[in-house]
């Protein structure tokens, strides 16, 4: 009965906040709701007893939008409304409804015709992260390997692009001006 | 146990929780500023009741009488939400740490701890990391420049702090070999020379720095930096709300003090002839007074100087611990 009450609190509230993330005009209100609605999500996991998948959602997605934050305030003045320029509301309406009904289907279509079934089942007496673990590391070794590779360029990419004079501390320097002017 | 007897005992520990911490709480800020006062040879607080020890029931009443202010221009609901972010997030990180040792109390054996998760250490991180979320939305939703600055450095210390913190644990979790706080008490049960402090001494200061920065606490407290940013995100807050932030910031120092005796100093075992529940309070005391001595004798670090600490020195250090971990326990 818990199970039951818990799974439709947090579908009806990660339902809401994903749909006030979409609608709000206002940046503040979308990624408030935004990282909201992926903690709620945790709650799935934990439901299925899925407990480190659900603590990771939290941790990953805790620090992932809490950079998004970083560009908001950067970007907006997010005490005030955004004024978005959309030209055709109608083709935007219909595009985004048509793939999300086809992400939908695609979901839905296995569960449906039961053609679903766990390759790697979970094994009596073992624990959440050794199984993620055994799993990680043996039929998905390749993506893991090239996803931490991408990772690896990106950042490589980030700190050459942004990394302009960094051996220079612009702190350091106005305080170093500031004595210089000081010894004049 | 039956499921009736399971939620019943459930919801007399949160309410237990509930009030002992927010208590306790209180009684932080009257310590912190007796300790604080000793060592700059003050008195501190001495009007209200012997030594001033009423001060805190005088502050409570003062705050929850305070009239509270929501300024013209802020967003209004997240304004209002953002203190109950901190406070609640302090209190549900608090659910899955084993407190004390299992005792018997009416015939019946008692798990001192709300919810005996095995992923134990992760969720407390992660929960306290959300609280996060409260001061950043503060101060972006109070209209004001102080408050907007206490808020992007939220961001950059969020972003600097937790790797150092998820890398500095993950070395005694490797030699431990689970997640369950309760394991890796039980690793340490053979006595002081079992404490994990002593074959993880690195990994123990790393841990302590960033839990420093985690609760914003001296010499990190950049987000409420009274000489340069006014209060930070709480420069709009007044009353109830604010104090709301600071019983979620001395929670989540109790939280962070017993993570650590937990981890690296021996939990709730039995130390030589002290029980386990006395041991774990002594432990958990000292580390409170721990963070107030460091305040008394630090200053504030600079933005900028947390970031270059975090990525430049404790990230590097705390990977080459890893490593070392990794290569000692093959071996």
């Amino acid at each position: 009965m818990f199970e039951a009450i818990a799974f439709y609190l947090f579908s009806a509230v990660t339902i809401a906040m994903f749909t006030i993330t979409v609608m709000s005009k206002n940046a503040l209100y979308a990624m408030s709701a935004l990282a909201a609605g992926m903690i709620m999500i945790s709650g799935f996991f934990f439901l299925l007893d899925a407990d480190f998948l659900g603590v990771v959602q939290i941790i990953v997605y805790t620090g992932a939008v809490m950079a998004l934050y970083a560009f908001g305030m950067m970007f907006f003045d997010t005490t005030r409304e955004v004024k978005e320029n959309i030209r055709a509301p109608k083709l935007v309406f219909l595009l985004s409804g048509m793939t999300a009904l086809l992400l939908v289907i695609a979901f839905v279509a296995p569960i449906v015709s039961d053609h679903i079934e766990a390759l790697y089942p979970m094994v009596e007496g073992v624990q959440n992260p050794q199984a993620v673990g055994v799993v990680l590391f043996t039929k998905y070794l390749v993506p893991f390997e090239v996803a931490a590779v991408m990772l690896l360029v990106a950042m490589i990419a980030g700190i050459i692009l942004a990394g302009k004079k960094m051996d220079e501390s612009l702190t350091l320097k106005i305080d170093d001006e500031f004595q210089e002017k000081g010894a004049q | 146990m039956t499921l009736t007897g399971f939620v019943i005992a459930t919801i007399i520990k949160i309410v237990l929780v509930l009030a002992v911490f927010s208590a306790l709480a209180g009684f932080g800020t009257y310590i912190e500023r007796k300790v604080l006062a000793f060592m700059q040879r003050r008195l501190g607080p001495m009007h209200v009741g012997p030594y001033g020890i009423l001060q805190v029931a005088a502050d409570g009443l003062k705050l929850f009488t305070k009239e509270d202010i929501i300024p013209q221009n802020s967003v209004k609901p997240i304004f209002r939400i953002a203190p109950i972010i901190g406070a609640a997030t302090a209190f549900i990180a608090l659910a899955a740490v084993p407190l004390f040792p299992e005792f018997e109390m009416f015939g019946v054996t008692i798990h001192p701890i709300i919810a005996d998760i095995n992923v134990g250490v992760l969720f407390v991180l992660g929960v306290m990391a959300s609280g996060l979320f409260a001061p950043l939305l503060a101060g972006m939703a109070s209209a004001n420049k102080w408050g907007l600055l206490g808020a992007a450095r939220t961001a950059i210390q969020l972003l600097s702090y937790e790797v150092v913190t998820g890398l500095s644990i993950l070395a005694p979790l490797m030699m431990v070999g689970s997640l369950s706080l309760i394991d890796i008490n039980n690793y340490q049960a053979g006595g002081f020379t079992d404490w994990i402090v002593w074959s993880q001494p690195v990994a123990f200061i790393l841990f302590l720095i960033a839990g420093f920065a985690e609760t914003n606490r001296t010499p990190f407290d950049l987000l409420e930096h009274e000489a340069e940013i006014v209060a930070g995100y709480a420069t709009e807050y007044s009353g109830m709300r604010w104090g709301m932030f600071f019983i979620g910031e001395y929670a989540n120092m109790i939280t962070l003090a017993f993570l650590a005796s937990l981890i690296f100093l021996g939990g709730f075992n039995d130390w030589g002839f002290i029980p386990g529940g006395l041991a774990i309070v002594l432990k958990v005391s000292f580390l409170f007074f721990f963070f107030l001595w460091t305040r008394a004798a630090w200053p504030h670090v600079r933005p900028d100087q947390l970031m270059w600490l975090c990525w430049k020195v404790l990230m590097p250090i705390a990977v080459i611990n890893v490593v070392v971990t990794g290569i000692v326990l093959m071996m």
